[in-house]
């Protein structure tokens, strides 16, 4: 303890530490945690948001840090297992007195953090998209809600004329999550299901599932498959026939570093649904896409879980300067009051329910590796962790 | 399309399902049935393929690529499993459930190498354009039914490898020496045959084999870093249900694999079905224990 | 009993282990507990791999059994059940009424039978229906791993049943007592180290009987042992049941202590880190599972961060060297007169008994 501090100091700190948070007052710093899986099966995601993540707050302390204190990171790896991400938290915010955190992708991760965040009273700042059905007060949620993600896609569909839909996706929980969701609008808008099918996380095999679409020939594919399974999934579907142009297909899981890895020779002409392109257009948005390239090579590409990365680190700052305190309770309700008018996405701000407030857009790939915006919606979207229509009567208010 | 068109469809993937199991596990079984020993690193050597096929389309662009690849990376995997041999297995031999763990390693090791070399996002190997087709049936009672070119080619890759590791073993004098040893090592090697060589040169084939598959693997998935543990337990599968290292074993426990899964699917998801998989495997070994084919040696412990 | 030096170290660790909670920081403590949870499975494995020289791939099978037995009730204690409540991700599953397999969970005492049974008595079918058709060795290593890929598929696909690829979390009372807080992190770590405890005497007891005799018979000769009369099937089954029954005993407590269970600790690849925590620690010793599974899973804690690629490798390093150069472990160097020298004298013996074939 430090005792030769003055009384108002002590207080200060007294007060700081039972409210859950303790900054480091004494050098001019301040600990955030940054917190992703630098191993294991979701490295290949992380690693890259982590990045974006560093990349905010060392332009943050370039321009002078928040409150006169410089941020400093403690990165932890979550291993991409849920436990290890719990123990991580627990250890960032007892042991290393980190202010907030940044950090997850996958709901299991975050899932098992939350416990820890409500108990510990910190705030995470979690940027993936995600099936909703979750209302923390210590979680902001930047990433999109089902309604902002796949809904716009449904839309886009519908309007292009699509009416029969056939939903493919890993075998875990977003994908039927999503799909729950989707079947219902589905329905309700009129439109035909012509099959729903699941492979295991990592599935290789598609040739029962592809039979499957042979035989009930929707007019668009629905793709929720995660990671290396997409490009068995249009590999296969290219050996069989159905390429892009013949059979469309809707990707939720398919960005920018997806594409150039799976080669955009296969992937070309095929959809996807985000709230963040590196093609979109804005002063704001080629300033961070250069600023990322100066400093992680000029072939590196960013994707939309990376921008809500970087994003978050720049809301929590701000939110900061409006609280005048690091304390996490200030710090949300600062952050649901401020609006962002230019950020790399556009117009965005947080809702009372701690999502982000943002617009949906659908990209088309291009044989260069980017998304080319053929869509947007009519304006930003207010996010819905309930989707009325699947879980009526459930609302999250938290302000 | 028919119905009857559809179940084709499907004991069609069932046999096309089952020359990727034939080629993922071959090697597996060869060395296995030779020395007894489960190489936890086989998956890792299909991956090697495929990222040696990723290498070699980068030198040899173009439709022909693929053919090019397919010797190139036959000999670096079986470069490499060599190498593995004499460093790691040869040493253990007398403890294969060592070997098994200290193969595991190899192979977190190797995975890692990749990342390190490659990314762990994985590299783009894609099908030349002459594989890109289908051969369709638009007429009678299988009218609807599309074969894949890419599958078919599969399958005929399959039925060489198999044909040349069978005229190998059965037509030249290593392949004496392989049978020797495989019957009777203290007897084959008081005769003069050099079993420690026999041991080296089998399991460089199997891994070669491995990395020609992954070639072929490279066309119909990804080519990442653990690309390889999504085929290594199906070709364990075949292997138990194989028995010791036998070609007609191996070749009819994929067989019998590929049609289990691939009509089973037709009733349940994927991964129920693996689940009865396993069940399967399971029962059968209650039935047939040794495997499909029972290879009679005078060792008692087999 | 004649006391010697060992017991008076063994009473100085457990000394310090009882007073951990003062010795430590909070989050200390909650590492030490889990990996303690751990060392109570890795027992297990010293007794069936090192023991009876069954390797299983697919313990965390057993862990995960236990694991979701306790989360289930721990999920289900607080909800109003005739009220219609569920938990919340059957919600967003899709499901209308809680299944009735979760029922008998809402007691907390069926629960933790469960926990102690269910793994064992899985187990021991398991194994019975493999070891009964004299399949081992190799092949028993292989169909353990193809299980714990099936088990883990099975979880993650069945999301309205166990909470899929999420797992289950954000517990918050056992039996009325506020597991959350800082005064039940100790009382759950303190009874963690009661169970190591017992785990031990428990299998000393079992190793230094007539079944362990058997058991070691068993590794070293199966043909032998049935030459003499006896049929090892039923050694080998009991010991594999005893292994899942403290495999699903680790599991529960692990789960208390993190908060979470979920697919990502049962399936294959955290099964086999298992096995290297035995492996290194020593498989023919107790104490080296023990020391084993804390010294790997504190290097894990350590390194991972730091330098992910660099743990990888090293763990990679840690199955080939331990297994090739140190077949007895870190433990094995301990006691040169006993365990070493058997282990040697075994790998000796049976290259005899190969070459001479």
């Amino acid at each position: 303890m430090q005792l030769k501090k003055t009384g108002f100091a002590t207080l200060l700190m007294a007060a700081t530490m039972l409210s859950g948070a303790a900054p480091a007052l004494a050098d001019g710093t301040v600990k955030v945690g940054v917190l992703q899986s630098l191993s294991g099966t979701m490295a290949i995601s992380e690693v890259p948001l982590e990045d974006a993540e560093l990349l905010a707050i060392s332009q943050i302390n370039a321009s002078g840090g928040v409150l006169g204190k410089q941020i400093v990171s403690v990165e932890e790896d979550g291993a991409s297992d849920p436990s290890t991400f719990a123990q991580k938290a627990t250890k960032l915010i007892q042991e290393d007195k980190v202010v907030t955190v940044f950090g997850g992708w996958t709901s299991s991760s975050r899932k098992a953090m939350l416990p820890v965040f409500q108990r510990l009273h910190n705030l995470l700042w979690y940027p993936v998209q995600f099936e909703g059905n979750e209302c923390s007060p210590n979680i902001m949620y930047s990433g999109a809600q089902p309604n902002q993600q796949a809904l716009p896609a449904l839309t886009w569909a519908e309007e292009k004329g699509y009416k029969s839909y056939f939903l493919i996706g890993s075998d875990y929980v977003y994908p039927r999550t999503a799909n729950l969701i989707l079947k219902k609008h589905i329905a309700h808008d009129g439109m035909t299901l012509s099959g729903e099918e699941y492979v295991p996380l990592g599935g290789t095999d598609f040739s029962s599932i592809i039979a499957e679409i042979q035989k009930s020939k929707p007019d668009v594919i629905i793709n929720t498959l995660n990671g290396d399974s997409n490009v068995s999934f249009f590999k296969q579907l290219a050996a069989a026939g159905m390429t892009p142009d013949k059979l469309p297909v809707m990707s939720f899981s398919i960005a920018e570093p997806e594409a150039k890895a799976m080669g955009p020779s296969l992937l070309a002409g095929s959809y996807t649904s985000w709230n963040y392109f590196q093609s979109l257009p804005g002063p704001t948005n080629a300033a961070f896409v250069s600023a990322y390239k100066a400093k992680y090579g000029a072939d590196a590409v960013v994707d939309d879980p990376m921008v809500h990365g970087y994003e978050d680190v720049y809301e929590w700052a701000a939110a900061v300067k409006k609280a005048g305190t690091f304390e996490p309770t200030a710090v949300r309700n600062a952050a649901v009051a401020l609006g962002f008018e230019d950020s790399p996405l556009g117009s965005v701000k947080f809702a009372k329910n701690q999502s982000m407030v943002q617009t949906g857009y659908i990209g088309q790939l291009q044989p260069d590796g980017q998304f080319k915006i053929i869509w947007q919606s009519p304006g930003p979207i207010m996010p819905e962790p309930y989707d009325p229509l699947t879980f009526p009567g459930k609302t999250c208010n938290l302000h | 399309m028919h119905e009857s068109a559809f179940l084709l469809g499907q004991v069609f993937n069932g046999f096309s399902v089952a020359s990727l199991f034939i080629l993922a596990a071959l090697g597996l079984a060869l060395s296995f049935g030779l020395m007894r020993v489960i190489n936890m690193a086989h998956g890792e050597m299909l991956m090697l393929g495929g990222y040696l096929a990723y290498l070699t389309l980068q030198v040899v662009p173009g439709p022909m690529g693929i053919i090019v690849a397919m010797p190139v990376a036959f000999l670096g995997a079986a470069i490499i499993g060599g190498v593995l041999e004499f460093a790691v297995i040869h040493r253990l031999s007398a403890r294969p459930l060592d070997t098994l763990l200290a193969t595991w390693g190899v192979s977190l090791i190797l995975q890692q190498a990749a990342r390190n070399m490659f990314g762990a996002i994985g590299v783009e190997v894609t099908a030349p354009s002459w594989l890109n087709h289908t051969v369709s049936i638009h007429s009678g009672f299988l009218s609807g039914l599309d074969l894949p070119d890419t599958r078919i080619f599969i399958l005929i890759i399959a039925a060489l490898v198999l044909a040349g590791i069978a005229a190998l073993l059965n037509k030249t004098r290593l392949g004496l020496y392989v049978r020797a040893v495989n019957q009777d090592r203290a007897t084959a090697a008081a005769m003069g045959v050099n079993a420690r060589l026999i041991d080296l040169a089998v399991f460089s084939l199997g891994t070669g084999v491995a990395g020609l598959a992954g070639v072929i693997l490279a066309l119909l998935g990804p080519v990442t870093p653990t690309v390889g543990q999504s085929y290594i337990v199906p070709a364990f599968l075949v292997v138990i249900l194989g028995g010791l290292g036998s070609l007609v074993g191996t070749t009819i426990a994929s067989i019998i694999i590929g049609l289990f899964t691939a009509l089973i699917e037709i009733f349940v998801d994927v991964s129920v079905a693996q689940v009865l998989l396993l069940l399967f495997v399971i029962l059968f070994i209650q039935i047939r224990p040794q495997g499909v084919i029972t290879v009679r040696t005078r060792a008692l412990e087999g | 009993m004649k006391l010697t030096y060992k017991h008076a170290i063994g009473a100085v660790v457990l000394l310090f282990g009882a007073a951990a909670p003062w010795l430590i920081s909070g989050y200390e403590l909650s590492l030490l507990g889990r990996f303690l949870a751990l060392s109570i499975l890795a027992m297990g494995i010293m007794l069936t791999w090192g023991e009876a020289g069954i390797l299983s791939l697919g313990q965390g099978v057993f862990f995960g059994l236990g694991g979701y037995a306790l989360a289930m009730h721990l999920k289900l204690e607080g909800l109003n059940l005739a009220n219609g409540d569920m938990p919340d991700f059957m919600v967003w599953s899709g499901v209308s009424a809680l299944p009735r397999l979760w029922y008998p969970f809402a007691n907390g005492f069926f629960s933790l039978a469960c926990v102690v049974i269910v793994p064992g008595a899985f187990a021991a079918m398991f194994s019975w229906l493999v070891f009964r058709r004299r399949v081992g060795g190799v092949y028993f290593a292989l169909i353990t791993q193809a299980l714990a890929l099936a088990f883990s598929t099975l979880v993650i696909s069945q999301q309205a049943y166990t909470g899929g690829f999420n797992g289950l979390t954000d517990f918050s009372t056992l039996f009325g007592w506020d597991i959350t807080s800082l005064g039940a992190a100790r009382v759950i770590y303190w009874i963690t180290l009661v169970l190591v405890v017992l785990a031990y005497m428990f299998l000393s007891w079992l190793l230094s009987s007539r079944f362990g005799v058997m058991l070691r018979a068993t590794r070293d000769g199966e043909n032998r042992v049935r030459f003499l009369g006896h049929d090892p099937v039923p050694y080998k089954v009991v010991a594999f049941s005893i292994a899942g029954t403290l495999a699903g005993i680790g599991g529960a407590l692990f789960t208390l202590h993190s908060g979470v269970v979920s697919p990502a600790l049962v399936g294959v690849v955290p099964s086999i880190e298992m096995v290297v925590w035995v492996a290194v620690g020593g498989r023919n010793i107790l104490w080296g599972a023990i020391a084993g599974t804390l010294l790997v899973n504190f290097a894990k804690d350590q390194i991972s961060s730091a330098l992910p690629s660099l743990w990888l490798y090293g763990l990679g390093a840690l199955f080939v060297l331990a297994v090739s150069f140190l077949p007895t472990g870190i433990a094995g160097l301990f006691q040169p007169d006993t365990a070493a020298e058997r282990v040697v004298r075994r790998m000796l013996t049976r290259t005899k008994v190969r070459t001479a074939e």
